[in-house]
């Protein structure tokens, strides 16, 4: 589906990305892993078009989208989550995840401003569509609360959510998981798992190895801004590369 | 969920307050002040979307509707075109205007963007001044009266209508716009214009589409100033103007519709009412603007908000 042919990020004399290839299956949890500083974020950030690639090419099934801007992106079915959380503070959590639909709806300035029929029409549909998202995090009696007053595990599924509204083809998750805890952790597994696994494919860069070990499919090993290895976790996990570098000796996942 | 017809009770309570408000108006001089006050709501509003709700800021709007208002009366003094018809041509070339200068600008952000507004602004002040051919320079020029199809405004309260009713029509499509998955966007550009980017939205288009309104009816609010008062100077596009529309959307409340009214109207009445102070007038104006924003640091209108989430809680 997404194949990253050699790309190549430079910035000032270090190249953060070097020369990196990757194939990611449909339907694929595809992680990509690997210690801090490895170029895993840059990755995303080439992929969905935040920084140019210096070199090399990204194709989604079979089309260029090398250097295309994030929110043109999403309309091609490409949609991610930040590894600092991006939510709107000032809007509700309803509002936060009618903004994932926002690409379907009608926003003619005239139209807005005179309330025509086509406006109510849309926000009464999505706002159906929205609450069922949120049903899936268990949020529907948060709805009209701030998003402000919320926790941080509660932001971090809301992100998921709000990248779902999109209906992307790909979706990617850039450590959805940091800074939770453990039964969050397990709540954002499952979602990940059950919810987004049937429709989509993931791109999922994490730190937490439980984590990833549980939900991949494939895992690509990234150090310093190279593939190390890839393969399926078992694979991951007794590659002698990916222990020495990675994992360190003696640690069993 | 949103309403077909969006009458609430903010907007009668505007409108009722608009009815009552001339029967305590002893003379033209406090029509004048109210005129003054409304038009200045106008172009708060427009800032106010832009400031409070899109989160960019503009140290620019007062000269743009000093040159909006310029625009307007050249077109009618030099070539003769019909009031009305002379502001929406400067409604057209502002918009463009606008639309031109917010390509560069809006990509910058915090204090660069109000740099370069401030600069804009001081550049088209300077302008105004010296282009004495068309402007009449610094002694500012004198205004033909203002007509709509033939029908002349000559008498305060006919100003004071039109002006009451242009507001509550442009508050009243102001709620319409912020309430709609449109003022969504805009919000969410405030929240996060990382998260707008990521669920497929063109910020920078949105910042643009809503500057460009913004200059719009500061346009309007400008060049209608201008045919109100028979007379345009430089003054109404100097740079201490465009900071008091800044300082009247900051105190009323930065991101509340109503906000933008408040803060216009009590800081265009203020000084009328600080005159008797003389010497100490411009003291006691900062002090009371000071004291405000520390007790109430999001402005006027978000007491009146918790005093009307409190008396209303029970019927929700």
């Amino acid at each position: 589906m997404l194949q990253i042919n050699s790309v190549t990020k430079q910035f000032g004399g270090i190249k953060a990305v070097d020369d990196f290839t990757c194939r990611v299956k449909k339907g694929h949890i595809h992680s990509i892993i690997g210690p801090n500083g490895a170029g895993k974020t840059t990755l995303v950030n080439m992929i969905t078009g935040v920084y140019k690639v210096d070199s090399g090419t990204i194709f989604l099934d079979g089309a260029d989208i090398t250097n295309i801007s994030t929110d043109k992106l999403v309309y091609r079915g490409v949609c991610r989550t930040f590894q600092n959380l991006e939510i709107c503070e000032n809007l509700t959590v309803l509002e936060n995840v009618l903004l994932g639909f926002d690409k379907y709806m009608d926003k003619g300035l005239l139209k807005s401003c005179f309330r025509a029929k086509s406006i109510l029409d849309d926000e009464k549909r999505y706002i159906d569509r929205a609450k069922h998202l949120l049903g899936l995090i268990g949020l529907e009696d948060l709805a009209d609360k701030k998003a402000e007053n919320l926790s941080y595990g509660i932001l971090k599924k809301l992100e998921i959510v709000r990248a779902l509204g999109t209906s992307p083809e790909l979706i990617l998750l850039d450590e959805p998981v940091a800074g939770l805890n453990p039964k969050e952790t397990q709540e954002v597994s499952d979602l990940i798992r059950t919810v987004v696994a049937d429709e989509v494919t993931i791109i999922l860069v994490e730190h937490d190895m439980k984590m990833v070990m549980q939900v991949s499919d494939y895992i690509t090993v990234m150090n310093f801004g190279k593939k190390l290895a890839e393969g399926t976790p078992d694979e991951i996990v007794n590659n002698q590369d990916v222990i020495r570098a990675y994992l360190g000796s003696g640690v069993v996942c | 969920m949103l309403k077909r017809y969006n009458i609430n009770r903010d907007i009668l309570t505007l409108s009722m307050i608009l009815v009552i408000a001339p029967f305590f108006f002893q003379n033209d001089f406090y029509y004048e002040i109210a005129i003054v006050s409304l038009l200045n709501a106008l172009i708060c509003i427009g800032l106010n979307m832009l400031m409070g709700y899109a989160g960019q800021v503009s140290l620019g709007h007062g000269a743009f509707a000093g040159l909006g208002g310029y625009i307007a009366v050249i077109l009618g003094s030099k070539y003769g075109i019909t009031p009305l018809f002379s502001i929406f041509i400067a409604v057209v070339t502002m918009s463009l205007f606008a639309f031109i200068i917010s390509k560069p600008i809006l990509r910058l952000k915090g204090h660069y963007l109000a740099m370069a507004t401030l600069g804009i602004g001081i550049i088209i002040s300077i302008v105004l001044n010296v282009e004495d051919e068309l402007t009449g320079g610094s002694d500012g020029m004198s205004v033909d009266s203002f007509t709509i199809f033939g029908y002349e405004f000559v008498d305060s309260l006919q100003w004071y209508i039109l002006c009451s009713f242009l507001l509550v029509f442009t508050i009243w499509m102001f709620s319409n716009l912020i309430d709609s998955p449109f003022g969504r966007v805009l919000r969410s550009i405030e929240g996060s214009e990382k998260a707008a980017n990521s669920v497929g939205i063109n910020v920078s288009h949105y910042k643009s589409i809503v500057f460009v309104i913004s200059v719009v009816i500061a346009t309007i609010a400008g060049s209608l100033y201008a045919f109100f008062s028979g007379f345009i100077s430089p003054g109404e596009a100097s740079f201490s103007h465009s900071i008091e529309l800044v300082v009247m959307v900051v105190l009323g409340g930065l991101g509340r519709i109503y906000g933008a009214i408040i803060g216009a109207v009590i800081l265009t009445i203020l000084p009328q009412l600080l005159t008797s102070f003389e010497d100490y007038q411009t003291l006691i104006y900062g002090s009371i603007i000071i004291f405000v924003m520390i007790f109430m640091p999001k402005g006027i209108a978000s007491v009146y908000e918790d005093v009307k989430g409190r008396l209303f809680a029970s019927n929700k």
